[in-house]
């Protein structure tokens, strides 16, 4: 088994990471485009998607059947098969892969519902490490305004409501994605994330990303035939 | 209560009264017959007992099993995915049970998690970490057979064939499944040997009746209990004392035909 930061693989490997609402999804899809348009072979790869796990994962979370433990060990579990499945074969072959939420989702997740630091991280160590990690930062009241104004209701698991703080969906969310938040803080320098401030203009952040990105597409292939 | 490594995340670290032991082996030495007779015969003697096993929790058990209906497990995922019920079952089954005092009986625990990761060359600190989070039985059970082909033997008097991944087929080490279940059982057993060291077995030699086995077996779990073996077991589980040894009215016997003979 190769750990985290040891696989020399000749394709790139992007990821997004931020709260809920960060608008990280948006960017990653504008990247998508341009990278697409641009004639790069990309493959993109999405948290939570597991053929294999995602039935199990559905069901858990609507039956509320999970614990902190057991909800950590699931997505790992999911993200194992995205990295066997979609995530190793395409860079192997020299492709880009984007990834919206990587290990750092579940190391913030898990951490705010009291898993330890040290064994999330040892758990996910078979990850790939990103060429590029970039950490939409959103002040936590536009993160929590965007997501609750935009939903019904609050999701149980998201709203951190299993961890039992408070009984009030909204309070609890308010409460999880603080936590969370200071969980992606404490990551930026252990793991070297890029940060992105994520209450400039969505034209912004993409100008941004994609100048920090290009250096790191000289040596690729363009799929591209003229 | 004590953790082979980082405990479960909020559980207290408390006693509790019930016993966990653990019955473990490979694929077809015939766990499951003993947890049934243990079961029915802890049970009989006023033990509450819960029972359970790989792939049986209510979160992850139909995943796994539809999961591995295909081919596409990789070996990565599929460590995950036992790990994730195994937690499941501990947390929602067996901590429960011993907190309430009940005898928990697992078939395998942790170690054939392990075993397989091993011989599928997952790292072996890596694939520990994770089940750091497993509690330390009070008795680990090792039903040992010396073979993979006393296996397959068993295998084909049981009727039940060969499987896919019992075989190993995901590894690729043979032609066929009889040669593949050969080459996986061999290296398997080999782990086994190793972990019983490492964590302490206790181990029965799984090659005889079922019978002698079950009887080993009973006075082990005895003993884990704290319960002497009581005078109506020991006919059938012990050899009789010597002083009411059936040979002895023999030996007198013979002593009167000596008394006879001149």
């Amino acid at each position: 088994m190769i750990s985290y930061g040891q696989h020399q693989f000749p394709g790139k490997l992007f990821v997004v990471e931020g709260t809920d609402g960060s608008g990280k999804s948006t960017q990653l899809a504008l990247l998508y485009q341009w990278l697409k348009a641009e004639g790069y072979p990309v493959f993109f790869s999405e948290w939570n998607s597991s053929p294999l796990v995602k039935d199990t994962t559905k069901r858990a979370k609507k039956r509320h059947l999970l614990t902190p433990a057991t909800f950590s060990l699931l997505h790992a579990t999911d993200f194992a098969d995205r990295t066997e499945r979609d995530i190793i074969p395409p860079l192997k072959a020299g492709a880009i892969v984007l990834a919206d939420r990587y290990i750092y989702t579940a190391f913030a997740r898990d951490v705010a519902r009291g898993v330890d630091r040290n064994w999330v991280r040892k758990v996910y160590s078979f990850a790939i490490k990103p060429t590029m990690a970039f950490f939409f930062r959103a002040p936590l009241n536009i993160a929590i305004d965007r997501i609750v104004s935009g939903r019904p209701t609050l999701k149980y698991y998201e709203a951190g409501m299993d961890i039992g703080w408070s009984d009030d969906p909204e309070e609890s969310f308010t409460m999880f994605q603080g936590k969370i938040l200071e969980e992606y803080d404490r990551m930026v320098s252990e793991f070297g994330l890029t940060v992105i401030d994520a209450s400039r203009s969505i034209e912004r952040q993409q100008r941004e990303m994609r100048m920090l990105i290009g250096p790191h597409l000289n040596k690729q292939k363009r799929a591209r035939s003229n | 209560m004590q953790f082979y490594g980082t405990p479960l995340p909020g559980v207290e670290n408390e006693d509790y009264p019930g016993k966990l032991i653990v019955v473990e082996g490979t694929d077809g030495v015939g766990r499951s017959t003993h947890i049934a007779l243990l079961r029915t015969w802890l049970e009989s003697r006023g033990h509450a007992v819960l029972d359970t096993g790989m792939t049986r929790s209510v979160l992850a058990g139909r995943g796994i099993k539809d999961a591995k209906t295909g081919t596409t497990l990789g070996r990565l995922t599929m460590q995950l995915f036992y790990a994730t019920d195994f937690v499941d079952r501990l947390e929602n089954e067996m901590l429960p049970a011993l907190r309430a005092g009940f005898v928990v009986l697992t078939d395998r625990y942790i170690y054939s998690a392990i075993a397989r990761a091993e011989v599928r060359g997952i790292d072996p600190a890596w694939i520990r970490s994770i089940y750091g989070m497993a509690l330390v039985p009070d008795a680990v059970f090792y039903l040992r057979i010396n073979t993979a082909q006393q296996l397959v033997q068993r295998l084909l008097t049981s009727g039940r064939g060969f499987d896919y991944w019992e075989s190993g087929m995901d590894l690729s080490l043979g032609e066929d499944l009889y040669d593949s279940f050969i080459e996986y059982q061999t290296r398997m057993l080999k782990v086994f040997d190793r972990l019983t060291g490492e964590y302490g077995f206790q181990v029965l030699n799984a090659s005889r009746s079922v019978r002698s086995v079950a009887n080993d077996l009973k006075r082990a779990v005895m003993k884990v209990l704290d319960e002497p073996v009581p005078a109506e077991d020991n006919v059938s589980l012990m050899p009789p004392p010597r002083d009411k040894a059936p040979t002895k009215p023999a030996t007198n016997l013979l002593d009167l035909n000596k008394k006879a003979l001149p």
